[in-house]
């Protein structure tokens, strides 16, 4: 008997079907990894073994933890399971912790209310097991607050309370997709490490591939509700029986076919010992002004037709150094030329419309208000005679043909929008006054991995076509290895390494890079797999 | 439930606003006439909400009163409304300057003086009258739509579509009218709701103090104020503008809950 | 904690500055002279004079406002126009019937609105949420000096349990002077009460639905744990800024209260000031209405730092 069996899981929210026939079992000190992409059900598997669904969910079906059938408990007995028999770990570290409440106390509240522990042991308790998962009572007292921690030490806090009663399964949502390559690398460390010495069974929730392929025992891979594929880490990726299987591995670790660059140094853009300071808040009433110096002494060039990534974890000055390259924000020290040009926020509208720019976030990138054709000319306020009338109406439909959108999307409305078509039509924006430069600012980072490859394709396509030039910035190495010619890695404002992208990744020279690189997860070599099997 | 609220809130303005507006061409009676011999009558046929202590109808008198009402409180909101929301976009286009900070400031100072406050320091300078009032309701309008304003657009100008719009070229102005206003919209106009029930029970508290509208107009407020030494003999004096006022606040209340949850049910409104 | 303080402190002088200035000059805007007008159409120039230099009306205007602020730090509010009184001496007999009222008042709406609003976010959706929402949506709607007149109805004239009016002052026994100020109190809380019960219930609605939230549900803590050991706290910050403006409220609504029941309040002073032009009265109530607003806010920025731990730490 299995620690989790679940059998023939059926979840409707509603008339919405959520889960349909889900089996999967979790054996003691095993770790199952369940992944596909949004809208899978892989997230609302967990909760249904949490039992912590909407109210309007209907389940059927069996979901047995050692033995019993926590269908059939009742509220009371659930709570009595959470927390002590079953632990939790969510995404988002940076809200999952009450803000009003130590620490300290929001572990030991796990421990006091399933044992009769006394308050003064629990806290010991909290402390020790605290300590055990990288926060050490001399550096972290149990008096902090969720708000003095940083987002991996917080999703250590969340760790620790949901294992302080050393539970028999542990459940992850995604405990690290909010997290930097770096922590993302020790958070999964410790989780292993916790895993083999309590004996635990874990259930990891990923959409990433990479990220469970060399960490988990087996792969449960969900799409649409169902299981489509589901055994041991190995086999799965030697054999891939299914065919989303493998798409997904192959989106996971899609290779774009990128023109070659074109010849002649004719630098677009200049970036020449940049320094942007913000100023901090005062630490005393009349204590003088201090700054925090986002981007230090950045330079460097961005020829035509070239394609140049910028990769760093969160905070180390990239969206800051995009804000000042697209004129938006002036600098402290040092230049920006675009095309020989200054660049300024008081620069000319002719200069602005050589730089276009695609966000990140799908759904927040766009008026909701307004039409696609409004929102894709925008961009033509910069020019001394917009077009009108007819020429209008074709530089729209030239400019959703070209992101594989069609002429008629240009009356409706955002919200009848994908979140991968609507990465096309924020391309579409960027590409209708034909900028000189485009700046990819996380323009992938929000989207599924079959998106996102479509969307990689998609860049690669236009700069066959348009011959562009673009700055492609992003916290995920794999992407930026397929998709630029030469890259620059950031940290604390700096830039620490810049090269040939595949130079870059395959001989990095600093420290910083050689960690980042090493920090990320990487697919399997399958092939490497299959001769393996053979022998 | 939901679309309930809409509907018995939309139901109950509609009544008041007809009332209202009715009364200018046509009221039972004349109320600009006594008619002592009448005087005090309990609600019958000829008189369906009774008489006052100088025999003049209670409908006529309610009918002409809502206008009163909404008069004051509709122009309070505009004055709010007018001044409150581009301050609160200026502010928010100047996050952090000192622009931001003196409209901020000045809002905190003037949430300091309550509409009645502002009404008595008028009333002591310059005497009653229903200008007054709506001044004084109006001044008080004027933070919490700026307020408002600032919050909403704070979160917007953080969005990337304003992004997109500055990497476009546009300005801070043009931003505010293009992008900002028509995304705060919503929320105008479920607080402007919510204001102007607000303003009907401030004008009615005014004028009961004598601080409003001044005879012979009537008012709601006043009618209660006359009403209270008679109330042991003629509960129908109090009863009846009361039940006028509840009506046309709840009316204006479940409006903007139903307007609310038809917008956007996210829209927080301020209530005081 | 220190630091926040001291800021708070700083800008809550400031805005007693500012609104001391505004007061000032809007009172000094009035037409007409206050000793001209005590001594009547037929007195003396001579004795209008002296009566000027008395008051301190011959000063300039600076001099005056600076002497108008100064008393009032030292507690000398001046001298009453009509009554020929200490103002500081009418104020302090009358705020005893104000303040108490006004903090009555405060007790009764949140004895009632907490309970009600914890009961409503716990019960959302089903028949005791809409039940407890339709009746707040009536109690915004009622004004509250009406609901006093309906009280006094029913329960002064009808049943007789209470006078209609009239304080009996706090000499002649404790209890009874509560009981005189009952009436007012309840109608001034009751629709407060259903402001701040929808206050509360949409607070601790918008914390169930955040993560910390689930974290505590995976803890094992039943929904009542969670939201009391959670929810609770957090959903009170905003409820602290309903009840830090009802304050004002409740002062303010009770010089209209006063009316309704004939209580010798703040309320009774300012309106017999007003008719009897005795303006240096208004400017000291309505000063001291303005302070007591801004000291409640003051106090309630103290309060959120005591709930919320980040405002503790931050600047």
């Amino acid at each position: 008997m299995s620690l989790l069996e679940i059998q023939n899981l059926d979840l409707s929210i509603g008339s919405a079907r959520i889960l349909k026939d889900v089996s999967l079992s979790i054996d003691k000190g095993e770790i199952v990894a369940i992944t596909g992409e949004s809208g899978s059900g892989k997230s609302m598997t967990a909760m249904a073994v949490m039992q912590l669904l909407p109210d309007a969910a209907h389940l059927s079906g069996a979901v047995q933890l050692a033995g019993r059938d926590l269908l059939s408990l009742d509220e009371d007995t659930l709570c009595t399971l959470r927390g002590n028999e079953v632990g939790m770990v969510f995404q988002e570290p940076m809200t999952a912790l009450n803000p009003v409440k130590t620490i300290g106390a929001q572990v030991a509240e796990t421990i006091l209310i399933h044992s009769d522990t006394p308050k003064a042991e629990a806290m010991q308790q909290a402390a020790d097991m605290l300590a055990r998962v990288g926060l050490p009572a001399d550096r972290f007292p149990l008096s902090r607050y969720p708000h003095e921690l940083s987002g991996g030490q917080r999703q250590r806090v969340v760790i620790a309370l949901a294992i302080a009663q050393r539970p028999k399964l542990l459940i992850a949502d995604e405990p690290t997709t909010a997290l930097d390559v770096t922590t993302q690398a020790q958070i999964l460390d410790l989780l292993k490490e916790l895993v083999s010495e309590f004996g635990m069974g874990l259930m990891m929730i990923t959409h990433d591939l990479a990220v469970v392929s060399d960490m988990a025992d087996r792969i449960v891979v969900m799409r649409h509700g169902e299981v489509v594929e589901q055994g041991e880490t190995r086999a799965l990726f030697r054999d891939m029986k299914h065919p989303y299987t493998r798409a997904l591995f192959e989106a996971s670790g899609h290779q774009v076919d990128l023109p070659a660059l074109p010849d002649g140094p004719d630098p677009v853009l200049q970036v020449t010992g940049a320094v942007r300071d913000y100023a901090l808040p005062r630490t005393r009433l009349f204590a003088p002004r201090q700054f925090h110096r986002a981007v230090n002494d950045v330079s460097f060039t961005i020829h035509h037709g070239e394609r140049v990534g910028l990769v760093g974890e969160s905070g180390c000055g990239k969206s800051t150094l995009t804000r000042a390259i697209l004129g938006l924000e002036g600098l402290q020290g040092g230049s920006i030329t675009a095309f020989g040009k200054p660049v300024s926020p008081a620069m000319n509208p002719a200069l602005r419309s050589g730089l276009q720019v695609v966000f990140q976030d799908p759904y927040g990138s766009f008026n909701p208000r307004h039409k696609v054709a409004r929102i894709i000319t925008e961009p033509f306020h910069l020019l001394p005679n917009p077009p009108s009338g007819a020429d209008r109406d074709a530089r729209i439909a030239q400019a959703l043909t070209d992101v594989g959108l069609t002429a008629a999307d240009a009356d409706k409305y955002i919200h009848e929008f994908s979140g991968g078509q609507r990465q096309r039509i924020a391309i579409a924006r960027a590409l209708i006054i034909n900028p000189e430069l485009i700046i990819f600012d996380e323009a992938v980072s929000a989207l599924d991995v079959s998106i996102r490859a479509q969307i990689l394709d998609l860049i690669a396509d236009l700069s066959r076509k348009h011959s562009l030039s673009y700055l492609f910035i992003s916290h995920d190495l794999s992407v930026v290895r397929s998709i630029t010619d030469r890259v620059l890695v950031m940290k604390s404002g700096q830039i620490v390494e810049q090269g040939v992208t595949e130079d870059v990744f395959a001989n990095p020279q600093h420290a910083y890079t050689k960690t980042l690189i090493a920090a990320a997860p990487v697919l399997p070599d399958i092939s490497h797999l299959k001769e393996n099997a053979h022998v | 439930m939901r679309s309930r609220s809409l509907i018995l809130g939309a139901v109950l303005c509609v009544v008041v606003v007809a009332t209202a507006l009715i009364s200018f061409i046509w009221t039972p009676y004349d109320i600009t006439q006594m008619d002592i011999p009448n005087k005090l009558q309990t609600p019958s046929l000829t008189h369906p909400f009774g008489t006052d202590h100088f025999g003049r109808d209670i409908l006529s008198m309610i009918m002409i009163g809502a206008r009163t009402s909404l008069a004051v409180a509709l122009v309070a909101v505009g004055i709010g409304m007018g001044l409150g929301v581009p301050l609160g976009l200026w502010a928010a286009a100047r996050k952090g300057g000192w622009t931001d900070e003196i409209i901020m400031r000045g809002n905190d100072l003037v949430f300091a003086f309550p509409a009645l406050v502002i009404a008595i320091l008028i009333t002591a300078v310059f005497g009653a009258g229903a200008t007054n009032a709506i001044i004084a309701i109006g001044i008080f309008n004027i933070p919490v739509f700026a307020r408002i304003t600032r919050g909403a657009a704070l979160s917007l100008w953080e969005r990337e579509f304003i992004l997109a719009a500055r990497v476009s070229g546009k300005g801070a102005a043009r931003i505010s009218l293009e992008h900002i206003l028509p995304n705060v919209m919503n929320l105008l106009i479920v607080q402007g709701t919510i204001q102007f029930s607000l303003g009907i029970l401030a004008e009615a508290g005014l004028s009961y103090v004598g601080l409003g509208a001044q005879p012979p107009v009537p008012s709601w407020g006043r009618m209660l104020a006359d009403s209270q030494t008679m109330v042991s003999f003629a509960p129908h004096l109090a009863l009846v503008p009361g039940l006028a006022i509840v009506i046309s606040v709840l009316g204006l209340n479940l409006l903007g809950d139903g307007l609310r949850d038809y917008l956007d049910p996210r829209i927080r409104v301020a209530r005081t | 904690m220190l630091r926040y303080s001291l800021k708070r402190l700083l800008s809550l002088v400031i805005s007693l500055a500012v609104a001391s200035l505004v007061i000032f000059a809007v009172i000094e805007v009035a037409p007409g002279d206050p000793a001209s007008f005590m001594l009547g159409i037929n007195a003396q120039p001579d004795t209008v004079a002296a009566l000027r230099a008395e008051l301190g009306l011959d000063m300039s205007k600076p001099q005056r406002y600076v002497a108008w602020v100064t008393g009032m730090l030292s507690g000398d509010f001046g001298t009453s126009y009509t009554y020929r009184t200490p103002v500081a001496q009418m104020i302090a007999d009358r705020m005893w019937i104000s303040l108490p009222l006004a903090i009555y008042a405060l007790t009764l709406s949140t004895l009632i609105a907490f309970p009600a609003g914890i009961y409503a976010a716990s019960r959302r959706g089903k028949g005791g949420d809409v039940a407890v929402m339709g009746a707040t949506q009536l109690g915004i709607a009622v004004p509250n000096f009406w609901f006093a007149m309906m009280l006094v109805l029913i329960f002064a004239i009808n049943l007789r349990w209470f006078s209609a009016g009239g304080f009996p002052g706090w000499d002649k026994g404790f209890w009874l002077s509560m009981k005189a100020l009952t009436l007012p109190a309840i109608s001034l809380a009751l629709p407060q009460s259903a402001i701040l019960a929808r206050v509360m219930r949409s607070s601790l609605l918008d914390i169930l639905g955040e993560d910390f939230m689930r974290t505590a549900r995976a803890k094992g803590l039943t929904r009542r744990q969670a939201l009391w050991r959670h929810g609770l706290r957090n959903a009170l910050i905003p409820v602290l800024t309903i009840i830090g403006l009802q304050f004002s409220f409740l002062l303010a609504g009770g010089i209209i209260i006063e009316q309704v029941f004939f209580l010798p309040g703040l309320g009774r002073l300012i309106f017999q000031a007003i008719s009897a032009r005795d303006l240096i009265v208004v400017e000291s109530v309505v000063m001291l209405l303005v302070f007591s607003v801004i000291l409640v806010n003051f106090l309630v920025d103290l309060a959120y730092a005591a709930v919320d731990p980040r405002l503790r730490s931050r600047t």
